[in-house]
């Protein structure tokens, strides 16, 4: 099986007076996982189909395994796709659905069998070839789906938001499954999803993506740990990264002022020079640590809320200025409602944005 | 002494039969002799011979039933000049109603299947727009297409009766498809595209079988409107090809001597059977497939 890479070169796309793309640059090597997160409306789904040929651009190139396929017909483009919505033939049984694409190229009847087999098998649906999509339950039409795209051979397998008509359970199946695949097969994956939880865990890579722009595009690690703004830090990560406005003040180190509370920032690997500004500071619920009152770094704050999530518990704190944010903490907590905590923010796992353009700083 | 506090009676069962339902199946079954009376007094009189209906008994049954009127108006009954019968007729209605159907249905569906990929804004109110259009009394149309098919030649003939009724059926047919394939998940135009399959190939191998409560409906309108269809025929099938309609009216219209009232109305039933066979064959298809487009249009 071969695998392409995709390259995408200033891509433009729009609809009668409206921009959905402009200026857009992509690559995606051979064999990577490539997530584009983003809301609805931020171009992601349209960008998938402009690399499938399902929608026309206004300028810009699309190659796949170093072919031009701008102007390609979909089939001749050497990749295959699955849909949000299934979208398997309804009249047909699971093993005519798969073939279907094999059968209208042409494709030898042995060879057609062989591809059919080896799909199925590999996506546990062999006793079901021979029933109709609508007597499937909904993950076994998504695999069907996946099926369809396999037995193509494809250089570059496209997903758009294959997982989310499925209920929680099954998409957490599902989601092993593809990962299962994309290992086992070792192929070029595109995936579109505005799940951050299936965009962390299966890419190699992710695009966040707003507004038709990608605004970071790192590995799941990178961007969790360290977004260059203050979109992709709200976007990515659940429960949600708690931002605190407030000021940098440099005196005999950098420190950031809440109000009463003086947050050290030593050990914040600052992008530029800091200088006095207004700023916002964000941290994830799980980097806050409870410690004792007598640390110079603590911050006191009051509980409103204690969320018990299973493994841990969500507490939900107030500060002095009554700014409010929320952490991580044991399952067995000994914390009620009421109770005031001193907490700290470690300077490392720490993430501050200029308060007007939202960069990381 | 304390007062054992006493379980509140459960909500009774409402009775099966109250009045308003007496009312409601009251209704229905006036509703449904009003309508089946005219049909007993049709059967009842082409089973009686002459003598029996000169007495003037309407709703009696007949004493001596026989078929004779049904043969004669079958075979023999005279329409117009010739006196061969309404069996004439059918095989004409047969002739006009068998291309006009299959024809129609398939240039309404491809039309409707190119139509459904048309999203523009404001396509719902053109098409709405559309179907108002089809309701324009069809007298309008009748001199300038007499004028056309004169001037192209083909005048008064099978074919020219066969593309009347395709145009006139295109409206209905595009607009019943076209909603139908608009209703349908975009992505699975798009996954076939994506497997390969070319504009035809999407219509005939994945759109059409999906349609197939669609077609049904369509043969069931197609089939009752052109076999109804009388002015149509009259005026553009050419004298060989009159349908059954102009046929039945030419038996029942021109008598000599005394009104045959059971070969009038053998030949009216005997006109009727096609419509009723496919109403009682398919109602329920019918139904569904009518309910199905009003919602999705």
């Amino acid at each position: 099986m071969q695998k392409s890479n995709v390259d995408i070169r200033s891509l433009q796309i729009g609809f009668g007076g409206l921009k959905v793309l402009e200026n857009l640059d992509l690559h995606v090597g051979a064999s990577e996982f490539l997530v584009l997160l983003g809301p609805s409306g931020c171009g992601k789904s349209t960008l998938l189909n402009a690399i499938a040929g399902l929608i026309d651009v206004r300028g810009g190139e699309i190659h796949v395994g170093g072919r031009d396929v701008t102007w390609a017909e979909p089939k001749d483009r050497g990749i295959a796709m699955v849909f949000q919505s299934y979208a398997l033939y309804p009249r047909m049984s699971v093993r005519r659905n798969m073939s279907f694409g094999l059968t209208v190229a042409g494709t030898p009847r042995d060879e057609i069998e062989r591809r059919v087999g080896e799909a199925a098998q590999m996506l546990r649906l062999t006793s079901l070839l021979d029933r109709r999509p609508s007597e499937l339950s909904g993950g076994q039409r998504q695999r069907v789906a996946i099926g369809r795209a396999l037995v193509r051979h494809a250089g570059v397998y496209l997903f758009d938001e294959p997982l989310s008509n499925l209920d929680a359970q099954l998409r957490a199946e599902l989601r092993v499954e593809i990962k299962r695949l994309h290992a086992r097969l070792g192929a070029t994956m595109i995936y579109v999803t505005h799940d951050q939880i299936e965009a962390l865990t299966l890419a190699d890579r992710i695009a966040v993506m707003q507004g038709g722009v990608i605004q970071q595009l790192d590995t799941p690690k990178k961007i969790y740990r360290e977004p260059v703004n203050r979109f992709v830090a709200s976007f990515v990560g659940s429960p949600a990264m708690n931002f605190i406005p407030g000021q940098l003040a440099r005196g005999s180190e950098v420190a950031f002022i809440a109000g009463v509370n003086r947050v050290s920032l030593n050990g914040y690997a600052f992008r530029s020079q800091p200088t006095d500004a207004p700023a916002v500071l964000g941290i994830r619920p799980e980097h806050i640590e409870l410690t004792a009152s007598n640390d110079p770094s603590a911050v006191s704050a009051r509980v409103e809320m204690v969320e018990p999530m299973g493994a841990d518990t969500l507490i939900w704190c107030r500060l002095a200025d009554s700014t409010a944010f929320s952490f991580r903490h044991d399952a067995d907590a000994q914390v009620r409602v009421g109770d005031t905590l001193n907490v700290r923010f470690p300077a490392e796992a720490l993430s501050l944005f200029d308060e007007t353009s939202g960069q990381r700083l | 002494m304390t007062a054992v506090a006493q379980p509140l009676p459960a909500a009774r069962r409402p009775k099966r039969m109250t009045p308003a339902r007496w009312g409601l199946y009251a209704f229905i079954f006036i509703t449904a002799l009003y309508f089946l009376l005219p049909l007993y007094v049709m059967v009842v009189t082409s089973l009686k011979p002459m003598a029996e209906i000169r007495q003037g008994n309407l709703l009696a049954l007949p004493v001596a039933p026989s078929i004779d009127a049904w043969v004669k108006a079958w075979t023999s009954a005279c329409t117009g000049l010739t006196c061969q019968g309404i069996k004439i007729g059918f095989l004409n209605s047969l002739r006009i109603l068998v291309p006009s159907v299959v024809i129609s249905i398939l240039v309404g569906s491809l039309t409707g299947y190119a139509l459904s990929l048309w999203r523009v804004r404001g396509a719902n109110i053109l098409f709405g727009t559309m179907m108002v259009v089809a309701f324009i009394p069809y007298q309008v149309f009748i001199y300038p297409l007499v004028r056309v098919f004169s001037f192209t030649g083909l005048g008064q003939s099978l074919s020219t009766i066969v593309i009347i009724h395709t145009i006139f059926g295109l409206p209905t047919m595009t607009l019943l498809f076209r909603n139908y394939f608009a209703s349908l998940p975009v992505e699975l135009f798009k996954a076939a595209r994506v497997d390969g399959a070319g504009f035809y190939q999407i219509y005939a191998l994945i759109m059409m079988p999906m349609a197939i409560p669609m077609i049904v409906v369509a043969v069931i309108l197609q089939t009752t409107g052109i076999w109804n269809d009388f002015i149509l025929g009259l005026v553009f099938a050419g004298r060989d090809n009159l349908p059954m309609t102009v046929q039945l009216n030419n038996i029942v219209n021109s008598t000599q001597g005394e009104r045959a009232y059971n070969v009038d109305m053998a030949a009216t039933l005997l006109t009727a059977l096609l419509p009723l066979a496919v109403y009682f064959g398919s109602g329920r298809w019918f139904v569904r497939g009518i309910a199905a487009g009003a919602v999705k249009g």
